[in-house]
């Protein structure tokens, strides 16, 4: 099943409808939330990996920004800033889904999957010299 | 067959020297032995890129019109606090200095965004940069206040100076509490989900030199991207620690106090970096070659990651107060790999040293004596060795009473 994460932005009068519930119930979507944070009255995100279980993806995704929630790739959102990483390897250890991770043991270098990265921020403390952002 | 350090710049000034770094000569000592090795190889070049505290810069501003006596007043650069107890215009920031506004560890774990560090960064960077000081008046320097952007170049001297540098071997760090641990050697999570170490390994300076055979007072080192020399050992300077059959320390042993003009440094290596729940430091540049004497120095330079064990160390309970406890000895390729094993537990690793850019140290040192830019300083004192008796006390703590307490009851 293919498989996407995304982050979705939501305005302030959009929090009390059950968006989620429409991902599912209308358009099939596996739903996984990483992360949310909903507040009455104020912008919303969520960063959601959303299954595509009947192909339907696509349309669930253009029935979200017609509504006028916010839709970018996850990727978008996440940056490792390579110039800034001295390559210490301190974020190896905690990140959870080796997004971050030794690429060659040899020359010891890190890098950064993009597409592993599920927005955990567990890097965010253990990184020196801020070269993890995350925009949202 | 014993080469001398001027013979070997003579090689290196003919442009005939044989230079490789101090992962390439395990290979060969291993293919051709170390008798061939040190007959053929004239230098080997080392290098580390880690966070080193005891790190800092003096400058000499100019004088301002009218002159001003800033020693024995107040001064900040970006607002971090710089010392100024020295004559008018000499002032020195050290690596861990803040902000006196940055609210520390009040909001635990504290963000420590920018000190000492970044402020050398910054002007090694090339970057303005805000020179605030306040003192008292005199008769020769009437002004008291002062507040203006400097710059690097319009220094007249830039020193990096640093104290304490390129440890030889250093703890690896867990927690054996239940809560995490905010420390220098990172984030420490509890029961011992992660480890940390701290270590160039086989790329490490003094770990290719264990018993300081080249590596002395005056010896010319690669330092910040620039050229520096060592002054004298470091600070915490302990060679006495118990040490493998091949002569590798075991633990925190030597350390180096080195200096270089911060005016041919580079911000790639002289970075700030900041430690959530700890503060700020410099992560440095170093890297020193090391003169193929003779055949022992041959085989101390062809140290792997294999023969280096560091000490795993509980950062929760026998590293605060100062206790000597052990939990385990681990190998630096074992630490490399991910994964070490401590007590029959699968801890995972992290690194806080960069070997990625320890390899880059290397090869840039190979390449400028390979290019004859860079020829060996005979050094003109050891350092203290194993069985100098040179030793790191702990503080003998003394509690100050006053002397009128009775008096005043």
């Amino acid at each position: 099943m293919p498989k996407k994460k995304v982050v979705l932005n939501f305005p302030p009068h959009l929090i009390d409808q059950p968006i989620t519930y429409r991902l599912i119930m209308d358009y099939g979507l596996v739903v996984n939330i990483l992360r949310a944070r909903i507040t009455p009255q104020e912008w919303g995100s969520m960063v959601l990996e959303l299954g595509d279980g009947n192909g339907r993806l696509d349309e669930a995704l253009a029935f979200l920004t017609e509504l006028g929630v916010g839709v970018e790739p996850l990727s978008k959102e996440v940056r490792w800033h390579e110039e800034r990483c001295i390559h210490c390897t301190a974020c190896t250890g905690p990140c959870p889904t080796q997004a971050l991770a030794v690429a060659d043991p040899h020359t010891m270098t890190v890098s950064f999957d993009e597409e592993r990265c599920i927005a955990c921020e567990l890097c965010l403390p253990v990184c020196p010299y801020q070269a993890v952002e995350i925009l949202f | 067959m014993a080469k001398t350090i001027q013979e070997i710049n003579e090689k290196i000034k003919a442009g005939r020297a044989v230079v490789l770094t101090a992962e390439e000569i395990i290979g060969v000592v291993r293919e051709k032995g170390v008798k061939q090795a040190a007959a053929m190889v004239d230098v080997v070049t080392t290098g580390t890129f880690a966070p080193m505290c005891s790190s800092g810069a003096y400058f000499n501003v100019g004088h301002a019109t009218p002159r001003m006596k800033i020693g024995g007043g107040r001064v900040a650069l970006n607002e971090v606090a710089a010392y100024a107890g020295f004559a008018a215009v000499d002032i020195l920031i050290g690596a861990t200095a803040l902000p006196d506004d940055d609210p520390r560890n009040k909001v635990f774990p504290g963000k420590f965004p920018y000190g000492g560090g970044h402020v050398i960064e910054d002007l090694v960077g090339g970057k303005d940069v805000r020179l605030t000081a306040s003192t008292y008046g005199t008769d020769c320097y009437p002004r008291k206040a002062l507040d203006t952007w400097i710059r690097l170049a319009d220094l007249n001297e830039a020193v990096l100076f640093n104290m304490r540098n390129a440890y030889q071997n250093y703890n690896v760090a867990v927690n054996l509490s239940d809560r995490v641990l905010y420390t220098y050697m990172g984030v420490l999570q509890p029961r011992m989900r992660n480890a940390n170490y701290c270590t160039a390994g086989q790329l490490s300076p003094l770990l290719n030199d264990p018993l300081y055979r080249t590596i002395g007072v005056g010896t010319r080192i690669f330092l910040g991207g620039g050229e520096g020399l060592v002054v004298s050992q470091g600070t915490q300077h302990n060679p006495g620690v118990l040490r493998t059959d091949g002569g590798v320390p075991r633990r925190g042993a030597g350390t180096l106090a080195v200096t270089g003009d911060l005016k041919h440094m580079s911000p790639q290596w002289l970075r700030g970096a900041s430690f959530t729940g700890y503060g700020v430091t410099l992560t440095v540049g170093l890297g020193i070659p090391i003169p193929i004497l003779d055949e022992e120095i041959m085989a101390f330079a062809a140290v792997s990651d294999a023969d280096i064990i560091a000490p795993v160390v509980d950062y929760s309970e026998a590293y605060p107060n100062g206790k000597p406890e052990v939990l385990a000895e681990v190998s630096v390729a074992q630490l490399k790999s991910g994964e070490i094993s401590v007590n029959g537990k699968k801890v995972v690793t992290a690194g806080l040293s960069s070997y990625a850019r320890a390899r880059e140290v290397a090869r840039i040192l190979k390449e400028r004596i390979e290019k004859g830019s860079f020829l060996l300083a005979e050094p003109l004192a050891p350092l203290p060795g194993p069985d100098s008796g040179y030793a790191f006390k702990p503080l003998k703590e003394r509690p100050y009473v006053p002397s009128n307490r009775d008096a005043v009851s």
